[in-house]
């Protein structure tokens, strides 16, 4: 269980530590037994018009290795500003990661999707292994991914 | 000082050193594997056309990597489900799984991070920096031991420990240190801590709107030869804003998927290619055969960890205590100790008891804390001096000369030298020699003649003892015992006797080889394995004092044999000498690894006068594959004391004597060895200019009589014994 309380220099709308207009949503990301070392993963948003919104999450402490999380690193450039307090471990295979964020309301139902990229050192990257709405009626229902991810759930 | 670096990382780091050098031992084997098992790109195949062959089999490919052993693998998506293979780049086509070996994966993270992650990849940068020192520090330790860095391959002496540890150091240490460093640079690279990363420019804003450019029509691909690529990630087709991102071994950028025309580029640093070395060195990815080098050196690290723990725990268990230490401003007697591995402390412990306990107060320390300042009760010193390696001060007494050079002469107050050594090293206790002239040169007076103590002998120890005891005006009587093994029993098969009429009795004494011990068979220890050279430490009855013989058999032998003239008063001699048949004694292996005539094929000169005969006997015995032999022999008559007479014969006659030269010292005309050598100069030295090894045992009057006629015989050839000796093919066994 991972609490981060965390604003972003760039969209401070996505994460409002203390906003009424706010509340804590848990994302639970589980894993494949893919048989290789821990996974990089990286849990980002986009906009209704597809452009880069913020990230939530990045999982691997090494930023020599976020270029491989290639969806993301396109959106950022790896930019350090926009995962300040916001970092963790890499996820071992067949492991889950959940975090706890306090995520804005207007967050959900307007076109918002949630990506995970993953990257496996000596396997492939797997840029948008999951890609999914960000909506109410989504809550709890598991979604997934292509390559690394089992599935990715948000509860609220 | 040195010493120290290496000790106590050693000790610290041993077992974490020894789990990085095997799993990387091990862990040297895949990439051969891997190097023979992946197909290989031709020569002058481009990345555009592997790209192309590729996409032709899987039009859902995602990414092409090339990995530093040349192994292509590529991975696609296929109707929503991944798929991955190695490919043979001939083809395009898919040749074997591209799952990573398990087992290899396993070992990494052992070897990498010991499972443990961020905390496990710095303990395991630490164990890398402890090999670095004890590589650096074990480097300067042989290079002082051999006497100089030129003499770096010279003949390892010591005991069996030291042997190993040191033979086995100086061929790996170099793979070890070049190993351990490139550990440490890989580690702070991967920690970020060096500006070598290649990273990705920033994605460009704008592309130019086209999609599906061949990769084989991309310039920036069909220029790059596939040894050059990293990887390749295709865009995606649907979104024209995507574009190829391609890394190479020169930087990273991005490719149009319209157009093929380079959108951005970043150019690696310069140490990347640093980076890209060090790797390919350590991890043998690239480089299978010199990773299979290092592997091998490798594996030397868990036997250098016992070896120098054996080394280390036989000097602290041979360093006692020194109970009841009197301080050095009170006491009247003040000993000094110059130790290298301990064994001198275990003297000096004896002698500072058997002092006190004659009414003295004694305070004992290393040279090191040499201060003549504070000994202001002192009415002498004693200093008991150990040499290292060359002539060196050892461990105890670094820095000793220096302080006695700046130190004024206590008057009144008399010193005595004792050295100890192993005369098998060709500066027999130079070190305390050294000392005994320095302090005659500024002014100390002379309590003793310098004396010496060979090869922890306790007997000599104990006739310095009683000198020192005559002078004090004290009954001095020093049993020093140096740790020693158990002592089994030997019965006595055979006896033949010589010398009665030249007054010499002399007798051959034969004995049954007892059984083994399983531990020491497991060691290849003791009566398991010895052989002609090494020395029977015999406990007579009623003294705890072994006295030292050479062997003139070895276990292959399958008996006990040492020769043994009986000395006027000697109480050891006189028992062995009336043993008879049947009756036992006590006696234990003590190896004398200096003293072995060594395997190969160059020519062995032997030369033995008296019992000294014995071990080469022995040698003589051993030689099976008639390895070309002289034997110079000297007697007092042949009809009297003409030892192993029927042998020799025997041998000559199957090929293991090439030529027996006796000299005989009693009659109308006295000839000894020495004349003989003169007298076959000529064959003598062309054996030596053909690698041949001398020999020598027998009495130390017959030892100096050899040395200075081989001196004058190696003159022509511009060659000296101790030139020899220095090259470990001039050995001597002087009782």
């Amino acid at each position: 269980m991972k609490s981060a309380i965390a604003a972003f220099a760039l969209t401070s709308a996505l994460v409002a530590p203390g906003l009424a207009a706010a509340r804590p949503v848990t994302f639970t990301t589980t894993l494949n037994n893919y048989g290789g070392d821990g996974a990089y993963l990286v849990i980002y948003l986009t906009d209704a018009a597809g452009r880069y919104a913020g990230t939530l999450w990045v999982a691997g402490g090494k930023s020599k290795y976020y270029d491989s999380l290639a969806g993301w690193y396109r959106a950022t450039g790896g930019d350090p500003a926009q995962i300040d307090g916001i970092t963790g471990a890499s996820v071992g295979a067949g492991r889950t990661l959940e975090i706890t964020l306090d995520l804005a309301d207007a967050l959900f139902d307007a076109g918002y999707v949630l990506h995970v990229d993953a990257a496996v050192e000596d396997m492939r990257d797997s840029p948008d292994d999951v890609a999914v709405p960000l909506t109410t009626q989504g809550a709890g229902k598991p979604t997934p991914g292509r390559r690394y991810v089992a599935s990715l759930k948000y509860d609220m | 000082m040195i010493r120290l670096l290496h000790r106590w990382p050693g000790l610290a780091g041993l077992l974490l050193v020894a789990l990085l050098a095997v799993s990387g031992a091990a862990l040297s084997v895949f990439p051969v594997i891997e190097q023979f098992a992946a197909p290989r790109a031709a020569a002058g195949l481009s990345v555009g056309d592997l790209a192309a062959r590729v996409q032709a089999e899987y039009p859902g490919v995602e990414q092409i990597r090339r990995a530093p052993s040349g192994r292509i693998t590529a991975w696609w998506f296929e109707d929503g489900t991944p798929g991955a293979a190695v490919i043979d780049p001939a083809t395009g086509q898919g040749v074997a799984s591209a799952d990573a070996n398990p087992v290899e994966r396993w070992l990494v993270n052992l070897h990498r991070q010991l499972f443990a992650g961020d905390t496990g990849r710095l303990v395991m940068a630490a164990g890398a920096g402890v090999m670095l020192l004890l590589c650096a520090s074990g480097a300067a330790l042989i290079a002082r031991r051999m006497g100089g860095w030129r003499r770096w391959f010279g003949p390892a002496r010591g005991g069996p420990a030291a042997r190993l540890h040191v033979e086995l150091a100086r061929v790996a240490v170099a793979g070890l240190a070049l190993s351990a460093l490139t550990a440490l640079w890989m580690t702070a690279s991967t920690f970020g801590l060096l500006p070598d990363q290649a990273r990705a420019p920033l994605f460009p804003a704008t592309t130019s709107g086209q999609t599906g450019i061949a990769p084989n029509h991309i310039a920036a691909l069909a220029d790059l030869p596939v040894a050059a690529l990293r990887d390749l990630s295709f865009p995606d087709p649907t979104d024209p804003a995507d574009a190829f991102t391609l890394k190479t071994d020169r930087g990273a950028g991005y490719l149009d998927q319209g157009t093929g025309e380079v959108l951005a580029w970043t150019d690696a640093p310069a140490l990347s290619r640093v980076t890209d070395t060090f790797t390919m060195l350590h991890t043998g990815r690239g480089a299978a055969v010199i990773g299979l080098v290092l592997g091998l050196m490798a594996l030397s690290v868990p036997a250098l960890a016992v070896s120098g723990f054996a080394l280390w725990l036989a000097g602290w268990r041979a360093r006692p205590r020194i109970r009841r230490n009197a301080s050095a401003g009170r006491a009247e007697t003040v000993i000094f100790v110059g130790s290298e591995a301990g064994s001198t402390w275990g003297f000096a412990a004896t002698l500072h008891r058997a002092l006190s306990e004659a009414g003295q107060s004694v305070h004992v320390a290393p040279m090191t804390a040499f201060d003549p300042a504070c000994y202001r009760a002192a009415k002498r010193l004693l200093i008991l001096a150990a040499t290292y390696g060359d002539g060196m001060a050892p461990a105890s007494a670094k820095g000793f000369i220096e302080r006695l050079e700046h130190a004024p002469a206590l008057s009144g107050v008399p010193v005595a030298v004792l050295g100890f050594g192993d005369h098998s090293f060709p500066a027999f206790c130079a070190f305390a020699d050294e000392v005994a002239q320095l302090l005659t040169a500024k002014g100390w007076t002379e309590l003793l003649p310098p004396d010496a103590v060979d090869r922890q002998s306790p007997q000599d120890f104990a006739r310095w003892g009683c000198a020192l005891g005559r002078t004090l005006g004290l009954e001095l009587e020093l049993v020093h015992q140096p740790a020693q093994p158990a002592t089994e029993a030997l019965t006595l098969v055979s006896r033949r006797d010589y010398g009665a009429e030249v007054q010499a009795p002399t007798a051959i004494l034969r004995f049954a080889l007892p059984r083994a011990g399983f531990w020491q068979r497991l060691m290849r220890r003791g009566f398991a394995r010895f052989q002609a050279g090494d020395l029977l430490a015999v406990l007579p009855e009623g003294d705890a004092v072994p006295r030292l013989y050479s062997l003139a058999s070895g276990s292959r032998d399958g008996f006990v044999e040492i020769v043994v003239r009986k000395q006027p008063g000697g109480l050891c001699s006189g028992q062995l000498v009336a043993l008879e048949p049947g009756s036992t004694i006590r006696a234990f292996i003590r190896p004398n690894p200096g003293f072995h005539s060594g395997h190969g094929r160059a020519p062995l000169i032997l030369i033995g006068a008296g019992t000294g005969i014995g071990p080469l006997a022995g040698m003589i015995r051993a030689n099976r594959h008639a390895r070309p032999v002289h034997l110079f022999f000297g007697l007092r008559a042949r009809e009297s004391d003409f030892l192993f007479a029927e042998e020799l014969a025997g041998w000559q006659r199957d090929g293991r004597l090439a030529r027996l030269t006796t000299a005989t010292s009693r009659g109308p005309r006295p000839y000894y060895v020495q004349d003989a050598l003169r007298h076959e100069a000529a064959e003598v030295l062309t054996m030596i200019r053909s690698g041949a090894r001398i020999m020598v045992c027998g009495g130390r009057a017959m030892a100096e009589g050899v040395t200075a006629a081989l001196t004058d015989i190696l003159a022509p050839a511009g060659l000296t014994p101790a030139v020899l000796k220095a090259e470990g093919r001039y050995v001597e066994d002087v009782f």
